[in-house]
């Protein structure tokens, strides 16, 4: 395998794990105001105090790591999704430091509390228009980005920022079923009912809509191999989210198994990010540039590889250790 | 304003907020790491409790230097994206590597750090404290690696599609020429803001009692730092002034308003207006041939002026000088403090002597303006380049429209104001409130769930 696949796959790598891990929490964010005021909404935020930084850490990995590994399109899709970016930035703001803000002041609580929960939907609706944008194809000349500023701007980008949404929210009550109980955690089953149904339908959307999108995608989709790919893939999502729908209602009791709905809505994430995979291969600007095109040259690769591949696992490891010292259910006296 | 001007007012902007934070958090993480190390090996309360009071802070400021942060990440493609496509093969690694051991590294043990004081045991948690505080130095190294190369590019070759490459060795790109005197008197300039943050937070509460063993202890111990670090850091800024001299020598003119040439030796001017139009320092207060000898240890050392350089690559003489003499004039108020403390040292009156203290709080946000004077003289004075001598500011700006570039700085300036001014404020009120004999740990006041950090397990009483 060449150097610039691998480096495909590892930038691959941290979005996906980006993706994952802070989507569980910007997803809690999105739904605080499902939370009562006080102990409720202090747990759900004590849920993710410990983590969330380093989950954020993965998307400073995919931005970085994109202009390490393929600086072209670092610089041809930074300036295209400009106001989203923008947006998704001031957003991370908000909600970065109402970690911290909230409990600093607790008169102005509540606006911390909103800042936390706006900032999160922002920086969601920011990410999915992103992905939206990019898979509907933008106007490159040269080495460089050629087309207005609201170019991202989109029904299909927008609907892609929903869809995002509503996983995102889905996660996060996965989340809070595993680690709570009591009153935070029913609410979060009564908040993840209607979300799974909610994320099949925006999920089948967003497939019915991109074949429509480039010749490119319509011809992977509905032609070999990529057929076989085509008529699987909804049966397992329809499949998991079928699962997912009764194990929430499984949830909280003695002897219940809490993590599963979480592990599901992983399958469902992971499953689209394959169909996503299968639609952009090889490129890094669906349509426009492929991932040799854009690649550093050998040398940058290779003096990366070393370090990625010594950091990578040790940062996996350390990473797991921070969870596991938070691990079990938080609750009112804290963690156990 | 075209897009350019909007993109570097944007870029000058987002940074010098964003360093404001680190320049704070690189010297309190390691204070933080010095506390718990004396808490562990002498047992003493107040140790425990000044960790506990700076702890509050640290993780104020950490959170706004993370966001700021992953703003900067960015702002290299969306404003300067031409530059990130031409130097991305040789920079981009750098700060891959950066985040790979530095961002991983800090974001990784601050939970612990932060909520793991009773979850883990002494030692773990003394080594959380110790990755993060490491983790911000290495964060640093990468960082201005990478800034550096922009100011003295070695180690690369030209690529055909005009991108630079890295050349044979990536040891030529890191340690490039300027990099070991940015390394080393940014990472001590971090370590005098903080010890100027911690010595002023000291005095105020000594001038309201002077037998708060916690406020001593703080005070004492940022006197020390102030006393033996101010005088390294003037010395280090020599230095890294001669290596610009050889190797920016347009930034050491403007610095020092030499816009003419001096064939037998150039004078320090040490104030003076300087005058771009008629190519001239007005008012100057100068002492002859001081300035060679600084430079050049030969007081009749010919120097040469901004008129040897074409009049296209001067950098803006006005900004350079005075935020030049803003730091240069800081470091020695600095010194003078540091001097000071070790004559009340000596006549035994180090916390009874209100003028030091009085002096000691006036200095507490010295380092943050000396920091960001330092910058704007190092950045401003590397104009019109990005890339030395090679790649112009000009060339290096995203094909963006001015509306979109002046609508996101608007909202980047009202938000910074708003989120980073209340972040502020609630340090300051944490600064307000003295070191008691039993700071509690806890970060969220008393409502954040009592348990998750119960106050009684890090350290005893004074
Ligand atoms: C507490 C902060 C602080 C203090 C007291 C000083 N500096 Fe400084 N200085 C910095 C913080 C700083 C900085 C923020 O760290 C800079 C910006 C970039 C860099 O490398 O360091 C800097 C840059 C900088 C440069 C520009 C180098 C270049 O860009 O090529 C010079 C020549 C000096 N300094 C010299 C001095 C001298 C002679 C000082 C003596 C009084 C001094 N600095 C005090
Ligand atoms: C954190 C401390 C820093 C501060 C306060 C700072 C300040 C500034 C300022 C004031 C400018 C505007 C200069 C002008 O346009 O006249 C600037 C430009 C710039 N700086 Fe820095 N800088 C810092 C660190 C860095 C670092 C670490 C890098 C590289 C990794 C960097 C890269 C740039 C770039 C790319 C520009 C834009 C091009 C330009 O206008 O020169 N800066 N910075
Ligand atoms: C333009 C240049 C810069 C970029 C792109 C940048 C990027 C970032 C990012 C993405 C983070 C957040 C990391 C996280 O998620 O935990 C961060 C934090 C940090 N940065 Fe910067 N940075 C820049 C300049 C600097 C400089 C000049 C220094 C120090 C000399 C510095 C030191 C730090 C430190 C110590 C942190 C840890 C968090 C904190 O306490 O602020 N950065 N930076």
């Amino acid at each position: 395998m060449d150097l610039t696949v691998i480096w495909a796959a590892i930038i691959a790598f941290a979005v996906a794990a980006y993706v994952v891990m802070d989507g569980f929490d910007l997803g809690i964010g999105i739904l605080f105001p499902g939370f009562r005021v006080g102990g409720e909404r202090d747990m759900a935020m004590n849920s993710i105090a410990p983590v969330w930084d380093g989950n954020e850490t993965w998307l400073v990995l995919g931005g970085g790591g994109l202009l390490a590994a393929f600086p072209l399109a670092y610089a041809i899709v930074l300036p295209a999704l400009y106001a989203p970016l923008i947006v998704m930035l001031l957003g991370l703001i908000f909600r970065g430091v109402a970690f911290e803000f909230r409990w600093r002041d607790p008169a102005h609580r509540a606006g911390w509390d909103a800042a936390f929960c706006a900032g999160s939907l922002a920086a969601t609706l920011a990410q999915g228009i992103t992905l939206g944008a990019l898979l509907q194809g933008i106007t490159v000349e040269g080495r460089a980005y050629a087309g207005g500023w609201w170019e991202w701007l989109s029904p299909f980008s927008l609907l892609t920022g929903v869809s995002l949404a509503i996983g995102y929210a889905l996660l996060g009550s996965c989340w809070l079923i595993w680690k709570t109980s009591g009153a935070v955690q029913a609410d979060a089953q009564r908040l993840a009912r209607p979300l799974t149904p909610a994320l099949l339908v925006a999920i089948a959307a967003v497939s019915a809509y991109t074949p429509f999108l480039e010749g490119q995608y319509y011809e992977r989709w509905f032609t070999s191999p990529g057929i076989f790919a085509s008529v699987p893939m909804p049966l397992l999502v329809a499949g998991a989210g079928y699962l997912l729908w009764r194990s929430i209602g499984r949830t909280g009791q003695a002897g219940g198994r809490d993590w599963l709905p979480f592990l599901l809505t992983l399958i469902i994430f992971a499953l689209s990010m394959i169909g996503l995979a299968i639609s952009i291969w090889p490129d890094v600007v669906p349509g426009r540039v492929t991932i040799w095109e854009a690649a550093a040259p050998e040398r940058s690769q290779i003096f990366m590889l070393v370090g990625a591949g010594i950091l990578v696992p040790i940062i996996l490891g350390y990473t797991i250790w921070a969870y596991w010292v938070f691990r079990g259910k938080v609750d009112e006296a804290g963690y156990h | 304003m075209d897009a350019l001007l909007l993109a570097r007012v944007q870029f000058a902007f987002t940074v010098s907020f964003h360093f404001i934070f680190p320049a704070f958090s690189i010297g309190l993480a390691s204070y933080l790491m010095v506390l718990e190390g004396l808490w562990l090996k002498t047992g003493r309360g107040v140790y425990a409790n000044l960790y506990r009071y700076w702890l509050k802070i640290f993780a104020i400021t950490f959170a706004m230097g993370v966001v700021s942060g992953i703003v900067m990440s960015y702002q290299f493609g969306t404003n300067w994206s031409v530059f990130s496509d031409k130097a991305g093969p040789v920079i981009g690694p750098l700060m891959a590597y950066e985040v790979l051991t530095a961002f991983f590294l800090e974001a990784g043990f601050l939970g612990v750090m932060l909520f793991g004081i009773n979850k883990v045991g002494k030692g773990l948690h003394f080594a959380a404290t110790c990755a993060v505080a490491i983790g911000t130095f290495i964060s640093a190294f990468w960082i201005l690696s990478v800034n550096s190369w922009m100011q003295t590019p070695t180690g690369f070759e030209m690529g055909a599609n005009g991108q630079f490459l890295p050349g044979e060795s990536w040891p030529a790109i890191i340690f490039n020429p300027s990099f070991p005197y940015r390394l080393f008197h940014t990472v001590t300039a971090a370590y005098l803001t903080t010890a100027f943050v911690v010595g002023g937070v000291g005095a105020w509460h000594l001038l309201k009692d002077r037998a708060n063993p916690g406020a001593r202890k703080m005070f004492s111990m940022a006197m020390w730092m102030a006393a033996l670090v101010a005088p390294v850091q003037i010395v280090a800024g020599d230095l890294h002034g001669l290596n610009t001299l050889e190797h920016q020598p347009a930034k050491i003119m403007a610095m020092e308003g030499h816009y003419q040439s001096h064939p037998e030796g150039a004078p320090l001017i040490l104030v003076g207006i300087p005058n771009s139009a008629e190519k001239r320092v007005d008012h100057a207060v100068q002492i002859p041939k001081a300035s060679s000898l600084i430079l050049k240890h030969d007081a009749n050392a010919p120097l040469a002026g901004l008129d040897t350089i074409p009049e296209d690559e001067h950098p803006p003489v006005g900004v350079v000088f005075w935020s030049f003499r803003i730091m240069v004039a800081l470091g020695f108020a600095m010194l003078g403090v540091g001097l000071w403390s070790l004559v009340a040292r000596a006549r035994r009156s180090l916390y009874d002597w209100p003028w030091l203290h009085k002096a000691a709080v006036l200095m507490g946000p010295s380092g943050f303006v000396a920091v960001i004077a330092g910058w704007v003289t190092t950045e401003v004075g590397r104009q019109p380049w990005t890339v030395y001598g090679l790649l112009r500011t000009a060339d290096s700006v995203s094909p963006l429209d001015a509306p979109a570039v002046a609508a996101s700085l608007l909202a980047f300036v009202i938000v910074y104001f708003a989120v980073f001014g209340a972040g502020t404020w609630y340090i300051l009120r944490l600064m307000a409130k003295p070191p008691e004999p039993h700071e509690s740990a806890t970060l969220a006041g008393p409502v954040r769930t009592a348990g998750i950090t119960p106050a009684s397990q890090i350290g005893g009483t004074h």
